[in-house]
């Protein structure tokens, strides 16, 4: 029973980090059908750039000041820090989505095997970027001071960090419904995913809500690798290719466009990955590649999918 | 002469195929202006062209003698073209009220909102349907929401395709009155095939064959020309 609960909790996380990545997935492939493979390299990029920017402003901190991390201020710090870094890869997964976007996707609008090869282009040149700047070594990734260790609650045991995944990833999904539902822009979305030139005949330039729509993907996908260091307590240059297979899986069996589906899809993806890892370590990714298989078998445009 | 928009010999070609050969045509304000043609004759691809959709490739589209030709779909329906394509363009899991609202530009405007008001006591079934999913109307209400969307935004131009296709004889004449009233505040270019309902709200039409324009005149002068009829549209006395 506590197996099952640690499991639990762990494959949630996991599936809200895979949701963070999935999400700008499907919306860039439903609204714009852009295969964009470079996605998971720019989510590495958030975890080094955000884990570079908290240790180094936590050493910093720490040089600065002696005898600083025995204050009762230093895990405060340490956390500001954190946050600190977790805005920095996201500005940084902006900022290079916004790059890939206008020098590399728009010229190869509509034609996919161009978009797989110059997106993967991409992939390659960005995961290669960072072993240059950081080698291609594991990097440790510390937790925050504050959200290390657990909470005991009878006999469950929450790590406390994996909870803050969750929270932030629920956060992020409030967040994204309120815009989705609540906003002319989420309208714009919501519409294009269904009839791209019906919103453009509406007035509406589209291709000004497809690069939103992307650079808001890319600073999530940021998010979610900056909070999966922590999270695996390292970071290396191929885990952000490692997830995007991953996120990949989820767009489809969640459905393209649908950030609600991607959210059910990766819980489901995440959780299923928990247990596997724990019991049949082989067979994890086969699974939810069967998974998907099946879902695809069943309901083609995915659980949730806006369009056949 | 008053015209709003004005084609000039305009060709469009779709992937390698060369689909208008030289369309002409004007449309003068506040009149119903019929584009006739039987099946294939480029119809749908003269509205398409219009609005930026399949851009043409040679002639001009001249928007009050402003040379629209080459701008993007988006800037030209900002220039207060409202289209209703002929698969209607309806977003089928937005509720009808969203479906609505993604064309408003602007939602403090006073007279969008009149125009709602007014549009919706001609349509009242959306006024029923307001909040459920577009997809479930009927394909007359869609009809209907998709003329709607493109009224509202003070738009002084719509261009509308074969509203009339695939609906029961009484939701065309519901229609025939619907286009009647709105021509009262803008001006329509109408594709019909159904040439009861283009005789009904139609003043001036024009004829196309095989991407060009080949005729045009007054509607009452179509209604007499049985041959004209017969040779550009296929129609026989017996059907009319
Ligand atoms: N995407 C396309 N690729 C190739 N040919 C096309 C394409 N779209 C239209 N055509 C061709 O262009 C011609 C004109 O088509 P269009 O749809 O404009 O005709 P239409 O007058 O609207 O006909 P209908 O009354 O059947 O709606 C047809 O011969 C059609 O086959
Ligand atoms: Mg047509």
């Amino acid at each position: 029973m506590e197996q099952i609960f640690v499991l639990t909790l762990n494959g949630l996380a996991t599936g809200m980090l895979i949701f963070l990545i999935a999400a700008g997935l499907s919306l860039i492939f439903g609204l714009m059908d852009v295969l964009n493979f470079s996605h998971g390299a720019l989510s590495m990029w958030g975890a080094y750039v955000g884990l570079w920017i908290y240790t180094g402003l936590d050493q910093f901190w720490l040089q600065k000041l002696s005898g600083f991390n025995t204050s009762p201020w230093y895990p405060m710090v340490n956390i500001l820090d954190f946050f600190v870094g977790i805005l920095g890869g996201m500005l940084v997964g902006a900022l290079l989505g916004w790059l890939v976007e206008k020098y590399m996707i728009r010229p190869v609008y509509g034609n996919h095997v161009q978009q797989i090869l110059i997106t993967m282009g991409v992939m390659l040149v960005l995961s290669e970027a960072i072993k240059l700047f950081w080698g291609s070594n594991l990097i440790a990734a510390p937790v925050p001071l504050m959200l290390d260790g657990s909470w005991q609650i009878g006999s469950l045991v929450v790590i406390k960090y994996r909870l803050t995944i969750i929270i932030i990833g629920l956060i992020v999904l409030g967040a994204l419904y309120w815009l989705m539902q609540k906003t002319k822009i989420g309208l714009y979305v919501r519409a294009g995913v269904q009839n791209k030139e019906m919103v453009q005949t509406l007035g509406i330039n589209v291709r000004k809500v497809f690069t939103l729509v992307f650079i808001l993907g890319t600073s999530l996908a940021a998010l979610g690798g900056m909070l999966m260091g922590p999270f695996m307590n390292q970071v290396y240059p191929s885990m952000g290719i490692e997830k995007q297979l991953l996120a990949f899986i989820v767009v489809v069996i969640g459905g393209m466009g649908s950030i609600f589906g991607s959210a059910v899809a990766g819980m489901i993806v995440g959780i299923s990955e928990a247990f596997m890892l724990y019991f049949i370590p082989d067979a994890a990714l086969a699974v939810n590649v069967l998974l998907m298989a099946f879902v695809l078998l069943i309901k083609p445009s995915g659980l949730f999918g806006e369009r056949g | 002469m008053n015209s709003l928009l004005k084609l000039n010999e305009v060709n469009t070609h779709i992937n390698q195929f060369h689909i208008l050969q030289g369309v002409s045509l004007e449309i003068p304000i506040h009149q119903v202006t019929v584009l006739l043609g039987r099946n294939g004759a480029g119809k749908t691809t003269t509205l398409r062209t219009i609005m930026g959709l399949t851009p043409a490739s040679k002639g001009q589209v001249l928007w009050q003698e402003k040379d629209i030709t080459a701008l993007p779909t988006y800037k030209i329906a900002q220039l207060g073209i409202g289209f209703v394509p002929e698969d209607q363009g309806i977003f089928p899991l937005l509720t009808v009220a969203e479906n609505i609202k993604i064309a408003i530009q602007d939602e403090n405007d006073k007279q969008t909102q009149e125009n709602l008001e007014w549009i919706l006591n001609i349509f009242p079934d959306l006024k029923i349907a307001w909040k459920r999913p577009a997809g479930h109307l009927s394909g007359g209400q869609k009809q209907m929401l998709s003329i709607a969307r493109a009224f509202i935004n003070n738009n002084t131009l719509l261009l509308i395709d074969e509203p009339s296709k695939g609906l029961a004889p009484i939701m065309v004449h519901a229609l025939i009155e619907a286009i009647q009233e709105i021509k009262s505040k803008t001006t329509i270019l109408l594709v019909e095939q159904n040439f009861y309902m283009a005789s009904r709200v139609g003043e001036t039409f024009y004829i196309l064959d095989d991407g060009k324009t080949v005729y045009q005149g007054n509607i009452k002068e179509l209604v007499e020309n049985e041959n004209l009829k017969r040779k550009h549209l296929g129609i026989y006395k017996k059907t009319v």
